[in-house]
């Protein structure tokens, strides 16, 4: 097969394991109409939005040859900072703008760990997952925190109130933020230095990119991601919770795994990611509805982790020519 | 007016003086060669110019401005691009996008796909080579195909002045004469090329003018047409035999043959290699670095995928499918030229370290047996004069030289018929040198097998019976070591 042709199969192959792992649970349960009945899928689609907010974010830092860890504590932190800031009293625009740029600081804190300490993102960003899930329990004073309520508690339910919605608020705001997301990532000078950065960081330097700079940008910018996941999570839980989302970090490093992402940079692209975050979504959900203990559903998860990784360490191998 | 003025260029990292005083200039439109042995200072005179870090005294001017690039990006921006040996470009973009990463046409930070690819297709039908898509990955290029690329990057910054490293390096013939139409190409749009090679007779094909670099100095430049090789190799060697090293030791009489290799090779750089090594003999590979001399050991010890027939203590054995742990079975020893990476595990102990390849000696069911590890160390560190705070302290804490010898120590420990030894003496004080050399030569009076690699003349010449010399990845014959002279060698290497 030619490259261009192995390129569209390698593009598709998220596609069609979503369709594959719908087309099974509709078997499974038995009753396709209700599986695929509007409610449930309102309900798929609830579900995927912080993973899937998550890995918009995850799928910048992939690209550029980085991981952060510390997504699960960030969502937390974030999500106790809107909620703080709810309860004290703040319009709900406030806090919501505060989560987020909570979770653009710990970006921008990570990329100052990795560029000006030099540490692998890897470890940086394991510090910060602490760091973080320590700072959002002393802000929650260790409890969760509840809010009054506001139009932010309508972001991420089921079934919006505006009917003519069809879906969350939460869900349009994602599949914007990830179709412009996808258009600066394929399209901008940002979005391709991104891509080099991660090829090869010695060219990318070498043909004046400032990667330093370049870093701390991409980190705290999928900080603002994250810091949004926060918020919905809160909408969601209807409380700011110091220990959610505890592991999200790699829920979230799946999906952009499982959409076609490597791991040594250089690939991924925001749409993989998005479908990654449904796969994820439509194996939870159909677990639920048969009715299968969590931990089935924990163990099919962690294995299709390995084998999309497995995936991915044989399109590397496949992809490298010989010299 | 001179593009590119240097004078007394000089840089020295810790100790070492990497660069003691380097005059050069080159004009528009001059292709001038820089030659010089391995470790003169070529490839350091390229970071310089490249802006990978600034000399410590010295002055430059780039057309008549005083030139001072702070990075890489700067020079570039000057004027000054480097064609790397190994190519520096992103598998994952396409080739426009390599072209012109960092010089994106753009407005207000949106790409024009369009300017681009017709930017890059613009470049690419300059050298005739319209046929390259610019929107291919450049991952799914062949090498020569990414160099076409690497260059077009280069001119497409405006590039003045080029300086490439060792660019034929990796390439088959047929590629270097393509390589070399579009360096005339250059020449005629008056771009300046800077061209580093080990090998004579490209040189003389594509260049010009010539500077020969020796022990960090511009010794000798002119015009290639009115020097002969016999007079260039002289300025590149320069330095006669040092007094420590007598000549050629009496060969030992050849035991039985231990080894036989016939066609050897191991992709890329290792392509055909035969020899014979008999007990008691010390055969020394010279060569260029990166003409297949640390691929050959690596082969044989089991370490890269190889392919040709072995014929070890008289029963055969495929080059193919040779694994380092039976390789230490059947009894070879290998110390990587890398001591940092492969030599030595420097967290863990002195005591460790010697004993590493062989702890079944001092150990019983599993357990390490201290007290016999520990006197069997320090009888190989006697035997190498190793000063040491205790067996116990941490490899790390010593200084190269007692590192270097823990390294050989281990194979002394390990006691294998046959010591694959990679540049086993080089960076370390000559006193430590000497011990090193003594036993490499007890060794080999007890009946064993050694073949050794290394870039210094002088010490293969004393210290070896024969001497092969790699080229290309291909070996000559091995000789006497009294019938070789560095002149002699130097020309066998750099003859392609």
């Amino acid at each position: 097969m030619n490259a261009a042709g192995r390129r569209w199969i390698v593009r598709l192959g998220p596609l069609l394991g979503l369709a594959g792992v719908v087309a099974f649970f509709a078997v499974l349960i038995g009753s396709p109409e209700r599986y695929l009945s509007a409610t449930n899928l309102r309900v798929i689609l609830a579900q995927t939005v912080i993973v899937a907010l998550g890995a918009i974010g995850m799928t910048v830092i992939m690209v550029s040859g980085g991981i952060d860890l510390s997504v699960g504590s960030s969502i937390a932190l974030t999500g106790v900072v809107a909620a703080v800031a709810l309860r004290g009293g703040s319009p709900p625009a406030a806090a919501l703008a505060l989560g987020i740029a909570a979770g653009g600081a710990v970006g921008a804190v990570n990329g100052l760990a990795i560029t000006g300490l030099r540490i692998v993102p890897f470890i940086a960003t394991l510090g910060m997952l602490g760091i973080a899930r320590g700072a959002a329990k002393y802000l929650a004073n260790q409890q969760t925190v509840n809010v009054p309520a506001t139009w932010i508690n309508e972001l991420a339910v089921t079934v919006p109130a505006r009917r003519w919605l069809l879906v969350a608020p939460g869900v349009w705001i994602t599949a914007i933020l990830a179709a412009a997301m996808s258009l600066v990532l394929t399209r901008t000078v940002f979005g391709r230095h991104v891509f080099a950065l991660g090829s090869n960081e010695a060219a990318a330097r070498a043909c004046g990119i400032a990667t330093g700079r370049l870093k701390i940008w991409i980190y705290a910018m999928a900080g603002l991601f994250f810091g949004l996941a926060g918020v919905l999570q809160m909408s969601r839980l209807r409380q700011g919770d110091p220990t959610v989302a505890a592991g999200a970090e790699l829920d979230v490093i799946a999906a952009v795994v499982i959409g076609g992402g490597s791991l040594s940079g250089g690939e991924g692209s925001i749409g993989g990611a998005m479908i990654g975050a449904l796969i994820m979504a439509v194996l939870r959900n159909g677990c639920q509805q048969m009715g299968w203990s969590s931990y089935v559903e924990e163990i099919i998860i962690g294995a299709i982790i390995v084998l999309a990784v497995a995936a991915d360490r044989y399109r590397i191998s496949r992809s490298a020519e010989p010299a | 007016m001179a593009l590119l003025e240097l004078s007394g260029i000089e840089k020295r990292f810790g100790a070492t003086a990497a660069l003691s005083g380097v005059t050069l200039t080159i004009q528009p439109g001059e292709i001038r060669a820089l030659v010089g042995e391995n470790g003169a200072g070529k490839s350091t005179l390229v970071a310089i110019l490249s802006g990978a870090f600034a000399p410590d005294a010295g002055r430059m001017r780039l057309a008549g401005e005083p030139y001072a690039p702070r990075d890489a990006a700067d020079a570039r921006r000057s004027g000054v691009a480097c064609i790397h040996q190994e190519l520096c470009l992103c598998p994952h973009l396409s080739v426009a996008e390599n072209i012109l990463l960092g010089i994106e046409p753009a407005s207000g930070g949106w790409i024009s796909r369009r300017r681009a690819l017709a930017r890059a297709a613009a470049l690419l039908s300059e050298f005739g080579r319209g046929e390259i898509d610019p929107g291919r990955r450049v991952g799914s290029l062949a090498l020569p195909d990414r160099q076409i690329v690497e260059i077009c990057r280069a001119l497409a910054c405006d590039a003045r002045l080029l300086l490439m490293d060792e660019p034929t390096s990796t390439l088959q013939r047929s590629n270097v004469d393509r390589l070399f139409r579009l360096m005339r190409q250059l020449r005629d749009r008056e771009i300046a090329i800077l061209y580093i090679s080990h090998f004579l007779e490209e040189v003389r094909e594509i260049a010009g003018t010539y500077t020969i670099l020796r022990d960090g100095q511009s010794v000798d430049s002119g015009e290639l047409a009115s020097v002969g090789d016999g007079d260039l190799i002289a300025g590149m060697v320069g330095r006669q035999l040092q007094s420590t090293l007598a000549q050629g030791t009496a060969p030992a009489a050849p035991g039985e043959p231990l080894l036989e290799v016939r066609d050897l090779a191991s992709p890329p750089r290792l392509r055909s290699v035969s020899f014979e090594l008999h007990r008691g003999e010390i055969l020394g590979i010279a060569g260029l670095i990166g003409s297949g001399r640390t691929d050959l050991l690596r082969a044989l010890f089991g370490l890269s995928p190889a392919t040709g027939r072995l014929r070890w203590r008289g029963e055969d054995l495929p080059a193919a499918g040779l694994e380092s742990s039976r390789q230490i079975r059947r009894g070879l020893g290998y110390l990587s030229e890398d001591r940092k990476a492969e030599g030595l595990a420097l967290g863990l102990s002195i005591a460790d370290n010697v004993t590493l390849s062989r702890f079944s000696t001092c150990a019983r069911r599993g357990w390490i047996h201290l007290r016999e590890q520990r006197k069997q160390t320090e009888d190989v560190l006697g035997l190498l004069r190793v000063r040491t705070p205790g067996v116990r302290s941490r490899v790390l804490r010593l200084s190269g030289g007692n590192q270097q010898k823990v390294a050989l120590g281990r194979l002394l420990h390990q006691d294998p018929d046959l010591l694959l030894l990679d540049e086993p003496a080089r960076g370390i004080d000559v006193g430590s040198k000497n011990d090193i050399y003594r036993e490499i030569g007890r060794m080999a009076e007890r009946g064993k097998a050694i073949l050794m690699v290394s870039s210094y003349l002088p010490e293969l010449l004393s210290l070896c019976h024969r001497i092969a010399v790699m080229s290309r990845g291909r070996l000559s014959p091995a000789r006497p070591a009294s019938e070789w002279t560095q002149d002699s060698i130097l020309q066998a290497a750099i003859g392609s």
